[in-house]
């Protein structure tokens, strides 16, 4: 089709590495602008080779302060980045208040950083799709490092592992109650977990009982996860850290397993971005076409189940093939 | 600027430029247009002109919103404007808040500065105030 067409000016200006069409570009992923199609077809073969790392926990853990003390080391080691930072939207004016640039302290004039707010607008799927076409922009720009920053709850946390290669948890002493009931979700995101505000009491505790936890669920993909202690007020731990990240980025590569991880991550985008398309085109004739508003009707007045019209919907015509 | 479904929040900057010390109203504000349906990108005090343009194109805002107590204004907000004009941005509005003397605010309005807000302000006006100028930016 359009595949050798000429490619989107906007894509072309992003790769030359033009800040402004970066930043446009992601207003459009957040409005859902049917544009970005074109764009994100053309950038996708310049995308995959950036480590996306993602910064997820309860409110108020401390990753944004993080997240400032990872990007000056990574500048120390020369190495650029982008960040997009997600917050949740309110349900009640769809506004929202994105402060997570409050904790952000870098030179004004330093190309090598990039920095966006994200608002969650919505439900969870769309986030997640959101973040991840958004992560893939920055690394089409060019950016040696993506940071995702998430706040940790339900859904969200969960769609971490489909976007980043590395998902560090951050959690903070005293939160030992929310570990063990958050604990099989956390074990299933967590690459690496960060116990911040080492600087309070009780977080040596912390941080032991997490490597205890951690080594009865060790096993998955051969990958047992880090512990590493942070603050970020009294600055200790950052270090080490990313240490911990670049040691599962280097896990990744050595096991086979960033490839397999990786194929995990774009069938289940497949499968979404198909579920999207099907279920919004099967709503609209569910309401429209006249033989399946009379399945819909069998089902309301109790004549066959849900799940038999479904069955009937997928052997007939609603599907084409 | 890009918004190109009528349901796309409206995105403002709100910083707080020079060295005093607490913003208390920055925020207030904040919360009422976030209430009113705005994406607010808060970023805190003690802003540089150059940190709050740079922090505008990134988030790629329509407008920008400054807060001040310090007196520093008549340095600093021209400044802003005119390193927006720099970067050809100069079409983000720019409204401004805090305590700032009616022969300054004539000055502030002629040098570019779209709305000012004193302390009598009610939250209402400005969320009214910020979506028409919003509005026609767009
Ligand atoms: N004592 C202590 N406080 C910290 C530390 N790191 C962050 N904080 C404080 O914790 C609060 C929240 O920090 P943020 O970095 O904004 O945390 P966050 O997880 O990004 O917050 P949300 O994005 O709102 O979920 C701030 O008041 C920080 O000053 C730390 O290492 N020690
Ligand atoms: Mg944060």
């Amino acid at each position: 089709m359009t595949r050798a067409a000429r490619m989107p000016p906007a894509a072309r200006a992003i790769l030359d590495g033009d800040r402004r069409a970066l930043a446009r570009v992601i207003s459009q992923v957040e409005n859902r602008d049917p544009k970005v199609a074109a764009i994100s077809r053309a950038l996708y073969p310049k995308t995959g080779g950036t480590p996306i790392i993602g910064i997820t926990g309860p409110l108020g853990v401390g990753k944004s302060s993080l997240i400032n003390l990872i990007v000056a080391r990574l500048r120390e080691l020369d190495r650029s980045v982008g960040v997009v930072a997600v917050d949740p939207s309110s349900p009640f004016s769809g506004g929202s208040v994105l402060g997570d640039r409050i904790r952000f302290e870098r030179r004004a004039d330093d190309a090598g950083v990039f920095f966006r707010s994200m608002a969650s607008r919505g439900e969870a799927g769309g986030v997640a799709a959101a973040t991840r076409e958004v992560a893939r922009l920055m690394d089409a720009a060019g950016f040696d490092v993506v940071l995702v920053e998430t706040v940790g709850s339900g859904q969200v946390d969960i769609a971490i592992r489909d976007i980043a290669s590395t998902s560090v948890v951050v959690l903070v002493p005293h939160l030992g109650d929310e570990v063990q009931t958050l604990k099989a979700g956390l074990f299933e995101i967590a690459d690496v977990f960060c116990v911040n505000k080492a600087d309070l009491p009780g977080a040596d505790l912390a941080r032991k009982d997490l490597s205890e936890l951690v080594g009865l669920g060790a096993g998955r993909s051969g990958w047992t996860p880090l512990v590493v202690s942070t603050s970020t007020t009294q600055p200790s731990g950052v270090e080490a850290l990313w240490t911990a990240v670049e040691t599962h980025e280097r896990f990744l590569d050595s096991s086979g397993q960033r490839g397999i991880e990786e194929r995990r991550r774009l069938s289940a985008e497949i499968v979404e971005l198909v579920r999207e398309r099907v279920g919004r085109e099967l709503s609209v004739r569910l309401d429209r076409d006249p033989d399946l508003r009379k399945v819909v009707d069998d089902v309301v007045s109790r004549k066959i189940d849900p799940r038999e019209a479904a069955e009937r919907l997928e052997r007939g015509s609603a599907f084409r093939r | 600027m890009n918004r190109t479904s009528k349901a796309a929040p409206i995105r403002v900057l709100i910083a707080k430029p020079g060295l005093d010390g607490h913003d208390r109203g920055a925020k207030v504000v904040a919360r009422a247009l976030r209430d009113a349906g705005f994406e607010v990108i808060y970023a805190g005090l003690r802003q540089t002109p150059e940190e709050i343009v740079r922090a505008a194109l990134e988030e790629d805002v329509d407008l920008i919103g400054l807060s001040i107590l310090s007196g520093a204004h008549m340095a600093l907000f021209p400044k802003v404007l005119a390193l927006l004009k720099k970067e050809k941005a100069g079409d983000i509005p720019v409204f401004a808040g805090g305590i700032i003397p009616d022969e300054d605010a004539r000055r502030l309005k002629k040098a570019g500065i779209r709305a000012i807000f004193g302390p009598g302000t009610t939250l209402q006006e400005i969320v009214t105030t910020a979506q028409r100028l919003a509005r026609s930016a767009a």
